[in-house]
């Protein structure tokens, strides 16, 4: 925690944490603990004044209907993501492992999409599925299949899980491929000795092996899909059609910036970040685990 | 390689590539149409091969009025913000959380534990989550449409104060010890001696954070309103919309393309850094 030889107090220590302190006081606490007054109060409907209600914000929502399958849809969706781009990855990192000359040359052109941000993400896949122009509608229609993310709902919900997990795929490959690299190469050996071919080697060595990896990956392709995908959502269907893709945290902006239900908005607020926490936690407690083999 | 089988080698060799095709195919679909004229834009099936008219949209892109019918700023512009805003996170986040890793490492004051837990809290509450408390601060604080506005809230960084934290604590005692014996005083130990030591992992957090930053959207787009101030990253947005009316999709697609060249540069130019920051931040 602590160096154990240190410099004497004096006033300096405080004169250094003071900018980071101070910005976390104005544009993290304080506006944390606002959201959490705020889901306490009731704004009368022409905004000026407002009433404690304890827990009656909170009630309305899990009393929403809107709000529960809002609630589902991100569950559904989160999942959806970590599988797909979780297990591509795999795949790609499982072969690159096996690539002795080129690996860099590979990786190289496997994680830039890291680099992409989420709403451009969206802007790419939304014109490559363009219901009019889009070249996979194109070829779709060839198979007798109508795309129109417009229309569609379920369509609509499968472009944003596409997009959200094609641009968190380059993250996955990294930390797969680290840890495959980090087993010891004797292990394999040993193996491949006993008669093990390559798939038997990966399903029954190098798989549970690298498990805390996988662990750690799905908190954070969680943890990525339910937050940062809200430029996906943003950019490709705008929550639409009819709600069908409208995430936690696009129903925050959408209740708080154009429904202006301020109450309603700060619980969703208070409720997400006790989502955060519970992941984080969850992340801190296994973390020691992912460096033991 | 274990064993040499060499038709498992040149299945590797192709799945790979078939991965990087597909991973690639989006990037290639908005390059290709970057290059041709908005009237072959219009016609289905879009071209999927490269035409001629690159330059001519780079620069209808970059200096001309870009997207016609709507009032943008010009997108050299965009990227400039797009750069002020980038490395004014990037670098503010390594400079405070430098600071306050020395302190929290190197000296012992009162309330020390508590100004850990209190950045410890700011990794929980990711901006989306506070969105319109935060907004409503810098709304009353006057710093909408600047600079200050799009960075500072967004500055205050946990793994970063981690990271040097973790730096810090493998550096050997004896350093400090000598640096005192040499009547060195805390701020001439930190820039002699800590600074060129945590070189590396600077410039690998850098890397991370100026991709961060040049990729915020929503934050952005809530904090400007003057068109002088949009970022590159939130202009796509708002051209998306714009293409419903009048789809002009070879301006909108080379737009795209501007704004991830930067960050994009910076993975592939800096991969070692890249990585090096990516798995270090992440604990």
């Amino acid at each position: 925690m602590i160096k154990r030889v240190h410099f004497p107090a004096s006033p300096l220590p405080y004169l250094l944490v003071a900018p980071q302190i101070l910005i976390t006081l104005v544009f993290f606490i304080w506006p944390a603990s606002q959201a959490l007054y705020q889901s306490f109060l009731i704004e009368d409907a022409f905004g000026l004044g407002s009433e404690f209600v304890w827990f009656e914000n909170f009630q309305l929502l899990f009393e929403d209907d809107h709000y529960i399958d809002s609630f589902l849809r991100t569950a559904f969706f989160s999942a959806a993501v970590a599988f797909l781009s979780m297990s591509f990855a795999l795949v790609l990192a499982g072969f690159a492992d096996r690539v002795v000359k080129g690996a860099t040359f590979y990786r190289t052109l496997l994680i830039w999409p890291y680099a992409i941000a989420p709403v451009l993400a969206g802007a790419l896949w939304v014109f490559m599925f363009n219901p009019t122009l889009g070249i996979f509608p194109y070829f779709l229609q060839a198979f007798g299949i109508d795309w129109n993310h417009y229309l569609n709902g379920s369509q609509a919900m499968a472009l944003v899980i596409m997009a959200a997990a094609w641009k968190q795929v380059a993250y996955n490959f990294l930390f797969y491929l680290a840890a495959m690299q980090s087993i010891p190469k004797s292990v394999i050996e040993a193996a491949a000795i006993d008669g093990a071919g390559p798939i038997k080697r990966f399903s029954t060595i190098i798989f549970p092996l690298i498990s805390p990896t996988t662990f750690f990956l799905l908190v954070i392709n969680v943890v990525y899909a339910f937050f940062e995908t809200f430029g996906i959502i943003h950019a490709v269907t705008q929550g639409g059609p009819a709600n069908s893709t409208t995430i936690l945290v696009y129903k925050v902006f959408n209740d708080g910036f154009v429904g202006l239900d301020l109450g309603g908005s700060a619980a969703q607020s208070v409720i997400l970040m006790i989502l955060v926490i519970a992941m984080t936690v969850i992340q801190f407690r296994y973390v020691e685990r992912k460096v033991e083999y | 390689m274990i064993e040499n089988r060499p038709i498992v080698t040149f299945f590797t060799h192709v799945m790979l590539i078939l991965g990087i095709f597909m991973i690639a195919l989006p990037i290639w679909i908005t390059f290709v149409a970057s290059t041709h004229d908005e009237i072959r834009m219009v016609q289905s099936p879009i071209p999927l091969w490269p035409g001629d008219q690159f330059f001519v949209n780079l620069e209808r892109t970059l200096f001309g009025a870009g997207l016609s019918g709507t009032e943008n700023a010009p997108v050299w512009l965009m990227l400039l913000n797009s750069l002020a805003m980038a490395l004014m996170i990037s670098i503010g986040k390594i400079a405070i959380s430098l600071i306050s890793a020395f302190a929290i490492v190197y000296f012992k004051f009162p309330f020390r534990m508590t100004f850990f837990w209190m950045i410890f809290i700011t990794l929980m509450l990711p901006v989306e989550v506070r969105i319109l408390p935060t907004f409503e601060v810098v709304a009353n604080l006057g710093l909408l449409n600047s600079y200050w506005g799009l960075s500072i809230p967004l500055i205050a960084s946990a793994t970063a104060t981690f990271m040097f934290r973790q730096v810090f604590l493998t550096i050997p005692d004896e350093l400090l010890e000598s640096a005192r014996i040499d009547g060195a005083g805390p701020m001439r130990f930190f820039w002699d001696i800590l600074l060129p030591l945590s070189r590396t992992n600077i410039a690998a957090l850098f890397v991370i954070m100026f991709i961060f930053g040049w990729n915020q959207y929503l934050w952005p787009l809530l904090v400007t309103t003057d068109t002088s101030m949009t970022t590159i990253v939130m202009s796509i947005k708002q051209m998306l919309e714009a293409a419903e009316q009048s789809p002009q999709w070879n301006i909108i697609m080379m737009t795209a393309l501007l704004a991830m060249v930067p960050p994009v540069f910076v993975v592939i130019g800096m991969q070692k850094l890249f990585v090096k920051g990516l798995t270090e931040t992440e604990k």
